[in-house]
This record gives structure tokens, sequence and C-alpha cells, in this order.
């Protein structure tokens, strides 16, 4: 028997036929996606299936073709409004950190948003903790390791303490030790706040860890969404359950 | 050999007795491309970083030329400006052809477009994703701007000394537009020419001296607090 999903009645984000075109290509195709509060969507699917283009859509970097997205019930007005902008944090594959210490990175987006400086160093210091590299603090961003690197992008998303994170195969750079460390550490985190997120991942087991839901993209387009056993059990149809196979050995 | 010890011994003599006139020239020397230089770069700085970020048609276009800029004999930058300084031209009304403020000018052209190239040549080298994860942090268009100034600041330090040493050393702009009066508009690189024009050799070296060390000098502390910056 599938596994039942437990059903949220309220939505934070809602992205209803959406379709994105760049330079004359379609990338995304009549996408409809939701997300509810403290959710944790994965979203999976082969290379060039769009999901980066999704993520970047639905963090509101970049601006659908057509479609409607909804925040909180609300449309959203284009340009996007910075006060919206800033309800969503995004981790990104490379840790991309700036030419600056572990903790002035972390609070660069808490200054950003003009938070007081003793505020913002006593909530660095918390989520430095949280991802174990206090220690590392005072530490140029660019001498750390690939896994204490991307520690510190996450603290510097996490800090900001968004509506809800995106996270873009975060993991994917790390060597084994140090991705199974950083994946134990997030699945706690996820367990003990009320964080909502997406994540982007190669990886069965760190689909099948730190999400509920997952969702399918082929070509472009939502092929299916369900639990991940579910969806690697009972797969829709033949692609879906090619896909799946082929995803689960890699 | 025995001309070049004449000159370094004039040079420390000048330098020890504190010769009025050369204090004057070495000061003005300061003054006039120390501000030509911040000229430039509040013109080139946000002109470079519109050049690496923005597209639109013809940029490539306008890269090129910002790039034959940095070439451009200071003789002919000299040339033009006096064309539209002189009281017949465009820019006559403002009446400043042959006063530092002129040579301010012409200085300012020459360092600019080094500026502009040095400037967006840094911004286009900051890798995308990173620019992306700035816009994703939650930046305004200003912040964004700084927090990728911050990045490159290194780099915008070089195009400081590039344009730094582009204008102190030039002869050309400054004798065509500031016209070397004594005590007026005489700077180090006009002041050299023309004792060599006198047969001064001595003097010529002495002043020499003393530009290559203030450029040197120059050239050091913005060096130094780069690389002390770079180290932290």
């Amino acid at each position: 028997m599938p596994t039942q999903i437990p059903i949220r009645s309220e939505t934070l984000l809602k992205a209803e036929n959406l379709s994105w075109v760049k330079k004359n290509k379609p990338i995304l195709q009549g996408i409809n996606f939701s997300l509810a509060p403290s959710e944790h969507v994965g979203l999976i699917g082969p290379n060039g299936s769009g999901k980066s283009s999704l993520l970047k859509i639905l963090s509101f970097l970049e601006t659908p073709t057509r479609g409607r997205l909804t925040f909180q019930g609300e449309n959203i007005p284009r340009p996007i409004p910075l006060e919206l902008r800033r309800k969503i944090a995004v981790v990104f594959q490379e840790p991309l950190l700036l030419d600056a210490s572990v903790q002035d990175n972390v609070a660069t987006g808490l200054k950003i948003r003009g938070l007081h400086r003793e505020a913002s160093r006593h909530r660095v210091q918390e989520w430095l903790e949280r991802f174990g590299i206090s220690h590392l603090s005072k530490q140029h961003a660019r001498s750390l390791s690939g896994g204490e690197a991307q520690r510190a992008s996450l603290a510097r998303a996490f800090v900001l303490e968004p509506d809800i994170i995106f996270l873009d195969e975060p993991f994917s750079a790390l060597d084994a030790p140090a991705k199974e460390a950083l994946v134990a550490d997030l699945a706690s985190i996820f367990a003990k706040t009320q964080t909502t997120a997406v994540l982007i991942s190669h990886d069965f087991n760190d689909i099948l860890r730190l999400t509920e839901r997952t969702v399918i993209l082929l070509d472009g387009k939502v092929a299916a969404e369900g639990s991940p056993s579910e969806l690697l059990h009972f797969p829709e149809s033949h692609p879906i359950g090619k896909f799946m196979a082929h995803w689960q050995k890699a | 050999m025995e001309l070049i010890w004449q000159g370094i011994t004039a040079a420390l003599k000048l330098l020890a007795t504190g010769d009025a006139e050369v204090i004057g020239i070495t000061l003005l020397t300061l003054q006039v491309s120390g501000t030509a230089t911040f000229i430039s770069l509040i013109l080139g700085i946000p002109l470079g970083t519109f050049l690496a970020l923005k597209q639109f048609p013809g940029r490539r276009f306008v890269l090129s030329l910002v790039n034959t800029g940095m070439g451009m004999p200071p003789v002919v930058v000299g040339l033009w400006v006096s064309i539209f300084l002189w009281r017949s031209g465009p820019l006559g009304f403002l009446n400043i052809m042959y006063t530092p403020t002129a040579i301010i000018m012409a200085q300012a052209i020459i360092a600019a477009p080094v500026v502009v190239a040095l400037t967006s040549a840094a911004i286009q080298q900051t890798d995308p994703k990173l620019r992306l994860q700035i816009r994703a942090l939650g930046a305004s268009n200003f912040q964004y701007l700084w927090l990728i100034m911050k990045e490159v600041r290194f780099s915008l330090l070089a195009a400081v000394i590039a344009g730094f040493g582009a204008v102190v050393s030039e002869v050309g702009a400054s004798m065509a537009v500031g016209g070397n009066i004594k005590g007026y508009s005489r700077v180090l690189t006009t002041a050299t020419v023309l004792e060599v024009s006198k047969g001064n050799f001595d003097i010529a070296i002495a002043l020499s001296i003393i530009l290559s060390l203030l450029a040197y000098l120059v050239t050091l502390a913005l060096t130094l607090f780069q690389q002390q910056r770079q180290g932290e």
C-alpha cells in the first residue's frame, strides 16, 4: 500500500500553471506546485529537467514567463518587492561565501536587513553553534574546507529564519563523511525547528531522510509527486519507474 | 656618471635644504594628480560597474573604446582639452586654461579609462553564481553593488594605483593645458622637461628623482594597504 502523505490545509507558497521560457527555449511548462508551512519537499529529476530553474522562480530570483505565484494566499506582484524576497533564503551547490570572515559571512543577510549589531551577533553565534562551526567564526571563509564552507553557507541562510529555505544540491560537492555529518545535522535542525524547505538532491537517501514529499520533474514538467518511497515502489508510469530505478542506483 | 652623481647630490641638497620652489612643485603635483585620480574614481567606478553588469546593444564597442582610452597619449588629451578650454572653445567661458584646474581636468580624462577598464574587468571576473547568491540574501540594488565592490576591493585599489601612476607621470597634457607657469601651474614633470631644455641636467635629475620617489611612496602606501587587507 502506498504511504499516506499528511494533507496540510494551509499553503505557504503556491505556483499555478507556471511556465518559463529562456532564450526562446521552454524550460518549464505548466508547473503546479504548493508548499505548506513546516513542510519539507524534495525536488528531483534528471539533469536539465528544470529543477534549478523552478527553484529560482519559487525563490523569487527569476520571474516566470506565464502562470500565477502566490505567497500566503496573496498574488506576488511584479517586480517582486524586496520585503518578499527577504522572506526566502537559498543555499546553492557551492558555498559561495564572500571574501570575509565566517561570522561576517553569516551576518551578511542580517546586516542587509538592518538588524542591530548586538542582536545579529547573538543570532550568528547561535547558528554557528548549531552547525558546529562556532570555533571557526573568526577564520577567513576562503580558508575553510568544503564541508565547513557549506556549513557556513547553511548557517548564513538559516540565521535569517526565513519563511522558506531552498537548498539546491547543497551536499553534492562534499565528500561522503562530510556529507553524512551535514545531512544528520540538517535532519536534526529540521526536526527541532519549524523550517519550511525545498531540497534538490541527486541522492535518494538525502531525499528519504530530509523530506516527506517528493516532486519529480521530467522535461520541465511535474511528472509525479508523492512520498519518496511511494514514488519508488509504485511509480505512476514507465518513464517515472525508469527514472526512479536509475536514480536509486545512482 | 658624473652627471648622475651631480644630479643625486643636487636632489639630496634640494630635499635637505627644503627648497621652497621644489616643495611647492611637489605639493602641487600631489594635489593635482591626487584630485584627478579621485575624480576619475568617482566617474570611473560607477561607469565600469555599469559596463560590467548591464547588457545593452553596443556594450562591447563601448568597452573597446574604454580599453583604447587606456593607451591614449596624454599629449592628445592635452590637445583636445586645450581646444575645449581656449577662450573661443566650447568651455572657454570657464576661463581655466593654464590653471591647475585645467591640468586636473586633463589628468582626470587620462585616468578615467584606466579606472573604468580595470573596474569593469574586476567585476566581470566575479562569479555570476556569487552575484546570484548576493541577490538571494535579499540585497537591494545598492547593497548588491556595495557587496560586489567589497568583493573586488583589491582590484579596485589596483585601479587607483594604475590611475595615479598614469597621471603623475604624464607631461604632455600638463604642459598643453597648464602652461608650466612658475609658482602656479608647474608640476614635477613639466619642471623636469623645462630644466632639460635649459641644459640644467643636475636639477632635472633631482626633480626626476623626487618625482620617482613620490610615485613610489604613494604606490607603496597603497600596495601595503592592499596587501595588509588581503592578509586579514
